[in-house]
């Protein structure tokens, strides 16, 4: 018997370190990691809520379905843009692509 | 003796009873022991299956094949274990050292781990899952990781390449092989196993869809890695690929994995195309319906170790082509025409569907081969891909 | 402590700590395979919910495709094998506190929501999978989503090629 309320919790502990890790790694693909974290743990809470709120509507399982679909999207363009800079400029630190810099 | 196995879950619960083991924990001590014995029995099996495939292959090839060690040859795995478990155990210096031991383990446990969900007879399975057609290809994303570890941890700039190759090998292939999967689903319904089944006692999938049969074969044969799409562990131009620097029984794990995988693609097979266990007197006898998956498995298995035995290696480009250019776009035209095949003709007798729909396959097959005889995929020069060497016999 | 709840806390401890681990190694393979190992965890939770079809989507989609890319980028783009300089910058301190930060405000707004310690309800008998099947074409349901998916998937498909390497020899060239 699991109430809601731990799901909940585990969802932001993972969006708490996700956000982390995207905010605080120099490497562009590691950053990538944390936002796949982040887009976890919200897959976790309309999981969790389609499952204890209303499990005869389909509302959360599609919304989590398309949240994938979305997620590897996002990444499959986030990657393609660090291998093109990795391409150009030899590194992954976005710190270092800093041609516009005024 | 009709139904071996409830006959044995009875008498191992009655033994364990009577040592005072207490009610509740006792369908928890047998599922635990029945996972136990699914995977054990599948490493197990991997001994005859090397045997089966060496004598096949010698016999395609025009010779004997193992005839020292033991009766026709049977032992000869047995002494091929022996050897490898007595190599010394080497790890490569400057290698990643817990990537290195957990690649061939990962790599055993996507191939173990897929015998969870087939059923083997009425009723004899590990689990039903809602979602089981889905959980096969699902379970194959370990092994390109097990690959991918194992490259990188050997600190060898060839099994890295091989890796590189094996993982866009891989990725590429799940595609026509979830593809071809999803045919029987549509026919049958469901994504239970146990429905696919079920549902084909009037008609195996197989005749109803070659086309998806052959092309699941296809794409199931490059997940694995087997010919002709050897390319992962291509002896002649990488030494042996991704597991050049394994030796000892870790190269044996690697070598049981792939095996096991190419029977147990043989064993899918059987279940979503030739009936799995159906047959007749299998629902009333589990025992017999075990049989005949058996021997369904070993024919499926048969032809990949025909495959392994006649066809020359693909070349990596051309292999990518095939999958993306062939397999895939014939897939989803497949699957379109089947679904609006059955859909038109759901009202109508069972033999004018099966004969549309196989109309509709062979229409598909002949499209596919047409696309496949245009003019070849030039390499591109100076592109990202060099062509690779051609090799003079 | 029932058999669920044992199970739910030794799925998410297990995450919880993968995770950390990979936004925190400086290995980054390790990182990456850190991350594949928190994705077969959360798929473990998903099976607790219930959600059959979303174990085998998280997977076959996100481990088999995403965590597959982010290995490969990640190997693809080492110089040397081991990870020298350091993976943080200097504002990471800082990245540190507004995390716990938005965590405990995720925490504290959640717990006052209305049904915030309910426990599950039964599923409705029918197959779940099928009735998702049902509502993602229903024109009444979630057609026009699930048609908007597909053209993102497919400009994304074509963008990404595009992006990184073109098709026209010596495009692209570092």
């Amino acid at each position: 018997m699991i109430p809601l309320s731990w799901y909940l919790l585990f969802a932001a502990a993972l969006f708490g370190i996700g956000l982390y890790g995207a905010l605080a790694r120099r490497n562009a693909v590691a950053a990538l990691m944390g936002v796949e974290l982040m887009l976890n743990a919200v897959a976790i809470n309309l999981l969790a809520f389609w499952r204890y709120l209303d499990p005869g509507r389909m509302n959360g399982q599609v919304f989590a379905a398309v949240l994938f679909a979305v997620a590897a999207a996002e990444t499959a363009v986030g990657l393609a843009l660090i291998i093109s800079l990795y391409r150009l400029r030899r590194t992954v630190l976005p710190e270092e692509a800093d041609l516009m810099r005024g | 003796m009709g139904d071996v196995f409830a006959t044995a879950a009875d008498w191992i619960s009655s033994i364990l009873a009577r040592l005072g083991i207490p009610d509740p924990a006792l369908p928890w001590i047998l599922a635990v022991a029945r996972a136990f014995l699914l995977g054990v029995s599948g490493l197990l099996l991997v001994v005859f299956l090397i045997w089966f495939e060496r004598k096949i292959v010698a016999r395609m090839q025009d010779r004997i094949g193992p005839n020292r060690v033991g009766p026709y040859g049977l032992l000869q795995t047995i002494a091929d274990v022996l050897k490898l478990m007595l190599k010394e155990d080497l790890v490569p210096l400057r290698g990643d050292r817990i990537l290195f031991h957990l690649a061939p383990i990962l790599t055993v446990m996507s191939v173990v781990g897929l015998w969870a969900v087939i059923p083997l007879a009425a009723g004899v399975y590990g689990a039903d899952l809602e979602v089981g057609a889905l959980y096969l290809p699902a379970a194959a994303v370990l092994a390109t990781l097990g690959i991918l570890m194992a490259g990188w941890s050997s600190d060898n700039k060839f099994a890295l390449m091989s890796a590189f190759r094996a993982a866009a090998q891989l990725v590429s292939y799940a595609t026509p092989a979830m593809l071809a999967l999803l045919v029987p689903v549509m026919l049958a319904g469901t994504l239970r196993l146990d429905g696919i089944i079920a549902a084909q006692d009037g008609m195996w999938y197989g005749v109803t869809a070659p086309l998806a049969a052959l092309v699941f074969l296809t794409a199931s044969l490059a997940e694995v890695g087997r010919a002709p799409f050897e390319l992962l562990e291509a002896e002649s131009e990488l030494v042996a690929g991704f597991h050049t620097e394994y030796s000892g029984i870790r190269f044996g794990m690697f070598f049981a994995a792939e095996f096991l995988h190419a029977f147990t693609i043989g064993s899918i097979t059987a279940v979503m195309f030739l009936g799995g266990w159906q047959g007749p007197g299998a629902a009333r006898y589990p025992t017999l319906g075990a049989v005949y998956f058996v021997v369904k498995s070993f024919a499926a298995y048969f032809l990949l170790v025909w495959a392994r035995a006649t066809l020359p290696r693909v070349r990596i480009d051309r292999m990518l082509d095939f999958c993306w250019k062939v397999l895939t776009p014939a897939m989803l035209v497949l699957i379109g025409a089947v679904a609006v095949i059955d859909r038109a003709l759901a009202g109508s007798p069972f033999w004018a569907r099966q004969g549309a729909l196989l109309g509709a396959n062979v229409l598909v097959a002949a499209g596919a081969v047409a696309l496949l005889g245009r003019s070849p995929h030039p390499s591109p020069q100076g592109g990202r891909m060099k062509p690779e060497q051609e090799r003079t016999p | 402590m029932t058999a669920d709840q044992i199970l739910f806390l030794v799925f998410a401890i297990l995450g919880l700590g993968l995770a950390a681990a990979s936004v925190a190694l400086r290995n980054l393979v390790r990182a990456a395979f850190a991350l594949i190992g928190c994705l077969f965890a959360v798929a473990a939770l998903y099976a607790l919910l219930e959600a059959s079809l979303f174990v085998v989507a998280q997977a076959a989609v996100y481990v088999g495709a995403i965590a597959v890319l982010i290995v490969l980028v990640v190997m693809l783009t080492r110089r040397e094998l081991r990870e020298k300089a350091t993976q943080t910058h200097r504002y990471a301190p800082l990245a540190a506190v507004l995390a716990a930060l938005i965590t405990a405000g995720l925490a504290a707004g959640l717990s006052r929501f209305a049904s915030f310690a309910r426990t599950m309800p039964a599923l409705p008998p029918d197959d779940m999978v099928i009735r998702l099947g049902d509502a993602l074409v229903d024109p009444s349901g979630f057609l026009i989503p699930f048609e908007a998916v597909s053209v993102m998937l497919l400009s994304v498909l074509i963008g990404a090629v595009f992006v990184a390497g073109g098709t026209r020899p010596g495009r692209g060239k570092g």
